[in-house]
């Protein structure tokens, strides 16, 4: 009876987490009208009904979708400066976080403890505390109002590397001195077994990493003033009378690829999350 | 390990951390230097930047209120989690298919959950429409001292499913024989929780208190897409403050706070890790009391 109890406790939590999304989800594919008829306090100055929140459209219709992807432009501007973004970004994180984390897992080398701990507050910081830095350099390298100022700093990521950090020591010792022995050369056993057995940990860094990257919300507004470069995570829609179908359609697309990512990697998710948890 | 292998450990690391000394750590040396000089001449003028934002009426309401709700957001989320874990635990079957509903907020981008938020909390949103029907009036949430506390329920909202995800794995670490020791002894539900389970999830709350800190900063991405530069004054945040005085060009006032906010970050983050890793002898003596008595 009380395990019942529990379960169904725990149901309703899960409808009420995911009852935001449903909404957007269906309000998406509800006709102009009905959307308006459902959003008219939203819209106007209406005050004598409250926002309906149904969740099953009366007449479902693709419309919106359609408007958003062939009328407007500089949707699919913003959509693709995503992709220039996230893309550089994730290769970036592979390219020098995947051999510093194994540096910091597998050797021993001067000051190794106090880069670390740096590196572990450096991932701390919120934007806000870096920001003046992140510009001051940008500015010198004048690559303020350039993707490659959102990309540069979000590459250097201390956070990717300390969630593949985790796993890579993990990776007993005996294994690479057994390959040392066989006559491996460091950057073999970093090829041919640090990657392969560590993959898990790099996907995981990079599911987490994706779902960072496609949200960059701070960044972007910083440094890039020219608005035809800004990102998805940027794009606002007008909730005005003509265009609330399409402001539910967009964000819905907006959400597809983080939700996409999100099923496919789930597991990855989770054993990530669990990684950057601090075991030592 | 010898000679050599010490310098390969360097050549693993050096792209990544030469990346982290050009972008952040070098130029964070000269916005120290700036905190301590005048922005247009530029001269040394002391710790007068100092002075001048502790005196500021925006940095004091954005301090506090920054520091409300830390206090108030992460002890409602790492409890709220907690208990949803601990119920998780022991459903098999259920357990890993809600661990994986709770986590989907995280894959939402802030700007779908903007629309949402502004259904929800509006004047006439559902929100008020659903408070409505025991007869309670409309609120508007979002401009209201209501507006501190829909910030808190977006940060619940989207990091349940991340805490959820840790408290489990801690969960999960707690060896049966210990339960089933204690069960032997007669001790029951309650006290095996606060006995056993409080006590060897240490570990794990350092960890979640920590990642918890981290993630309730990127709360302002929300507060920022809903209300703009200047919200209702109750969820007006440092992050807030920094990003007004950073378009103002204020760059003294901005070096400064970045130097005392880095300063305290550092604090927090190492006096929790000793404040938890201190805890661990006292904790394996209790249990061995506890088994004994």
């Amino acid at each position: 009876m009380k395990r019942k109890l529990i379960i169904i406790l725990l149901m309703i939590l899960a409808g009420l987490i995911c009852y935001p999304i449903i909404f957007l989800i269906s309000g998406s594919f509800m006709s102009g009208q009905e959307l308006q008829a459902n959003l008219k306090p939203l819209l106007t100055d209406y005050t004598d009904a409250y926002i309906a929140g149904g969740l099953i459209p009366i007449f479902p219709t693709l419309k919106n979708y359609v408007e958003i992807l062939m009328d407007s432009p500089e949707f699919f501007v913003m959509f693709w400066n995503s992709v220039k973004l996230t893309v550089p970004i994730m290769g970036c994180q592979l390219l020098v976080g995947v051999p510093a984390a194994w540096g910091f897992a597998k050797y021993e080398f001067p000051l190794k403890k106090t880069i670390f701990m740096i590196y572990i507050i450096l991932m701390m910081m919120p934007f806000q505390v870096t920001m003046l830095s992140n510009y001051l350099i940008l500015d010198k390298l004048n690559l303020i109002n350039t993707h490659l100022s959102v990309i540069l700093p979000a590459g250097f990521s201390t956070f990717s590397v300390f969630i593949m950090y985790r796993f890579f020591s993990d990776i007993p010792k005996e294994i690479i001195e057994a390959a040392k022995i066989d006559g491996a050369g460091a950057l073999q056993v970093f090829r041919y077994l640090a990657l392969p057995i560590g993959s898990a940990g790099i996907i995981s860094a990079m599911v987490l990493s994706f779902l960072e990257c496609w949200n960059l919300i701070e960044q972007p507004m910083t440094f890039l003033s020219d608005q035809s470069k800004w990102p998805l995570s940027l794009y606002l829609p007008e909730i005005s009378p003509g265009t609330a179908g399409t402001a539910f359609a967009a964000s819905i697309i907006g959400l597809i690829p983080a939700i996409l990512i999100f099923l496919a990697g789930q597991d990855y998710l989770e054993r990530g999350i669990m990684a950057s948890a601090v075991k030592e | 390990m010898n000679k050599s292998g010490r310098f390969t450990g360097i050549f693993f690391i050096l792209p990544s951390f030469i990346g982290v000394l050009i972008f952040v750590l070098l130029p964070f040396l000269d916005v120290v230097r700036r905190s301590f000089t005048s922005v247009v001449a530029g001269e040394w003028v002391g710790l007068k930047n100092y002075q001048v934002i502790f005196g500021n009426g925006a940095f004091q309401l954005a301090a506090v209120n920054t520091l409300k709700f830390l206090l108030i957001c992460m002890p409602i989320l790492i409890g709220l989690s907690l208990s949803v874990s601990v119920c998780l635990d022991k459903q098999a079957k259920f357990g890993h298919m809600l661990k994986s509903v709770y986590l989907v907020p995280m894959a939402v981008p802030v700007a779908s959950i903007v629309i949402i938020w502004r259904v929800l909390f509006h004047k006439q949103g559902i929100i008020s429409g659903l408070i409505g029907i025991f007869g309670l009036d409309a609120v508007d949430w979002m401009n209201s001292k209501y507006a501190f506390w829909v910030l808190v329920l977006s940060y619940v909202w989207k990091n349940a499913g991340y805490n959820i995800v840790l408290w489990m794995a801690g969960l999960a670490a707690i060896p049966d024989s210990i339960y089933e020791a204690a069960k032997m002894d007669g001790a029951g539900g309650w006290q095996i929780f606060c006995k056993i389970t409080l006590p060897n999830l240490g570990k794990v709350a350092y960890t979640i208190t920590i990642l918890s800190l981290l993630n309730s900063f990127k709360v302002f991405r929300e507060a920022y897409l809903v209300a703009g530069d200047y919200p209702h004054d109750s969820m007006y945040l440092l992050q807030h403050l920094f990003n007004n005085w950073y378009r103002e060009l204020s760059l003294d006032k901005l070096s400064a706070a970045a130097v005392i906010v880095a300063i305290v970050i550092t604090l927090i983050v190492l006096q929790l890790g000793r404040l938890f890793y201190e805890e661990e002898p006292r904790n394996k003596r209790q249990r061995r009391r506890f088994r004994s008595s």
